[in-house]
């Protein structure tokens, strides 16, 4: 009896591989598949939209509207605000903070990590709680005695406020996965190391760093994309033209009404670049990084 | 450093014994150091200064006034504030509640059906774009929906208008009625991505053997879906509810960049209620007592998520 409904299971598996014979399988599975796809364009028509109206002219603007094909590729909307906001500026600050805080963060939560993950210092996990506590924050509770502090020190409207600030937030991220992560490294490794006679520092830096070193590119990777999009710290404390962020100087300048909809359209896109740039860059360790987060 | 070297030998050899295990661990402490510094400067010390701050009247300049629970008495009474955090909830709908489970019909359809019927290409190509406007900071993408949404040059309007729908125009932004049902609709654009993305990745450990053996026994699609795809991937679930709970708690750039809580106050948050305070009005005792508030929540809402989490697993 029991072999025999193996069997016919056995038979039915085969013949589901062999002619699809899942439920649903005639004409109804180009319908689940149109339906996606009309998903999918709705989910792009936002970028394809901007993109088409960032190079058309305000003539062609006016006369044909937002949805009509562009004649040519016009880039003086585009070079007019660049050239306005002076977007090479705002690109290179967000370049500076978001690449500092990656390399900052990731060097902080490493030597955070190494203490708890592998020296598994006392009272790990009330350390391990606070980071996550402090994680967990919102930044509105922080903003003004960090402002006030701040003007106190001189460092009020500098890049190295930003810096120091996100070095800490995402450090406190990047604290808690990888002392997870270097708990479960090799100990075999490490105290082979000692017994040669290498320092902790020695063995931190030339063994424990290049073996996680996957891990803390995702990290780092992870650290400079967020640091990019934060808005609301870089808004309070970036007020000068010279300091702002690529958000922030797109945020503050939405709804000005020095704007048309061709330039509207055109800042729309030079925020759009660098995002999907990056995107396209960090693809692969991005989707190894994402899961790498959902498991934390 | 080295001198210790053997001694670590013996004790992982037989059983560790205690003295030794902290002798090792003493010395790491040293690594935690430079955190302990900016940490204290720039978390611990601002939290408490926010705090006690919000027990003042304070304009941000001059000695702050002690007023004792004035701040947190006003707020109780605050319409603002109360309305802010009903459209919390909203944005919570729109960028948690929406998303995860569109997200989980979505991941499921393409891993389970698309993936199988059309191959792992069309699937990821989907789930790419899909997740394309997760790739934004939030505040473009509130730059990219102020354009999409203008009253006078939208191309929304004007997608209605082509497709004969004309009637259905809208001042998106700027009716109070529809401004907040607006910021959800793109709250929930953008967010979409990321549930997909990481259900996906989920059900890639799902074991194969438990969806041939439920088409076996004949369960349909969505019978498959309850019984299969959505318990496996509990674990998924609740940290992508988790996270974007909170980030809805938070909320700050795309009603910033939208609608500057209007009209009105129809899109207030309480993160942009805190900032009027502190930066606009000068209440800045009163804005740390509405930060603080969000604090406790959102601490709050974590910790009955992972209680929960624990309980289940």
């Amino acid at each position: 009896m029991t072999s025999l409904s193996v069997r016919q299971a056995g038979s039915a598996r085969q013949a589901a591989h062999a002619g699809g014979r899942i439920p649903g399988a005639g004409p109804g599975r180009w319908a689940v598949l149109a339906a996606l796809v009309v998903l999918a364009v709705v989910m792009l028509f936002p970028f394809v939209i901007v993109t088409l109206n960032a190079v058309k002219t305000p003539a062609e603007y006016s006369s044909n509207g937002p949805l009509s094909l562009p004649h040519g590729i016009y880039l003086d909307g585009i070079i007019e605000f660049w050239n306005r906001v002076d977007f090479g500026r705002k690109l290179l600050n967000s370049l500076l903070i978001s690449g500092a805080v990656a390399v900052l963060a990731v060097a902080l939560s490493v030597l955070n990590a190494y203490a708890i993950g592998i020296g598994r210092v006392r009272g790990r996990l009330w350390i391990l709680v606070l980071f996550l506590v402090a994680n967990t924050l919102p930044q509105e509770a922080l903003a003004y005695p960090l402002y006030y502090l701040s003007k106190e020190v001189g460092l009020y409207d500098s890049r190295l406020a930003v810096i120091l600030i996100f070095t800490v937030v995402q450090g406190a991220f990047g604290t808690y996965l990888l002392s997870a992560v270097l708990g479960d490294f090799p100990k075999e490794i490490i105290e082979a190391a000692a017994m040669d006679g290498a320092s902790r520092w020695r063995v931190l830096w030339r063994i424990v760093v290049p073996i996680s070193s996957p891990t803390l590119s995702v990290l780092m990777i992870f650290f400079f994309i967020w640091t990019w999009n934060e808005f609301f710290l870089p808004l309070i404390f970036l007020i000068s033209n010279d300091n702002q962020t690529v958000p922030v100087a797109l945020g503050v300048l939405q709804g000005d009404k020095m704007m048309d909809a061709t330039m509207s359209s055109a800042s729309a896109l030079l925020g759009i670049v660098p995002a999907v740039a990056f995107f396209l860059i960090f693809q692969r360790t991005l989707t190894r990084g994402v899961t790498v987060g959902a498991i934390k | 450093m080295a001198v210790q070297a053997p001694a670590t030998r013996p004790a992982t050899a037989g059983t560790p014994e205690p003295v030794q295990r902290f002798r090792m661990g003493a010395g790491y402490w040293v690594y935690l150091i430079p955190s302990a510094v900016l940490f204290l400067a720039v978390v611990i010390v601002p939290f408490l200064m926010n705090i006690g701050i919000s027990f003042t009247r304070w304009s941000g300049v001059g000695t702050p006034k002690w007023t004792g629970l004035d701040n947190y008495k006003r707020l109780l009474g605050d319409q603002t504030f109360w309305a802010s955090f009903q459209h919390n909830v909203a944005l919570i709908v729109a960028m948690a509640i929406l998303p995860t489970m569109l997200g989980l019909v979505l991941a499921a359809a393409l891993f389970d059906y698309i993936g199988k019927k059309f191959g792992a290409r069309t699937a990821s190509a989907l789930r790419a774009a899909y997740y394309l406007p997760q790739v934004l900071p939030v505040a473009v993408a509130g730059v990219v929906w102020g354009w999409m949404l203008h009253p006078s040059y939208g191309a929304l309007n004007e997608v209605l208008k082509a497709v004969g729908l004309g009637s259905l125009a809208q001042n998106w932004l700027g009716d109070p009625d529809i401004a907040l049902a607006s910021v959800m609709g793109i709250m929930v654009w953008f967010q979409l991505g990321y549930p997909v993305v990481i259900f996906m990745a989920g059900l890639q450990r799902v074991d194969p053997a438990l969806y041939e053996a439920a088409e076996l026994d004949g369960a349909s699609w969505w019978q498959r879906f309850w019984h299969v795809t959505v318990p496996q991937i509990r674990p998924e679930i609740f940290v992508v509810l988790l996270t974007c709970t909170i980030a809805a708690l938070k909320v700050f750039g795309p009603i910033f960049v939208l609608t500057r809580g209007g009209p009105g106050k129809a899109t207030i948050v309480p993160s942009y209620f805190s900032y009027q305070n502190f930066f606009e009005k000068s209440n800045v005792g009163y804005g740390s007592a509405i930060a603080t508030v969000l604090a406790i929540i959102i601490v709050i809402v974590t910790f009955l998520f992972l209680r929960v989490q624990e309980r289940k697993s």
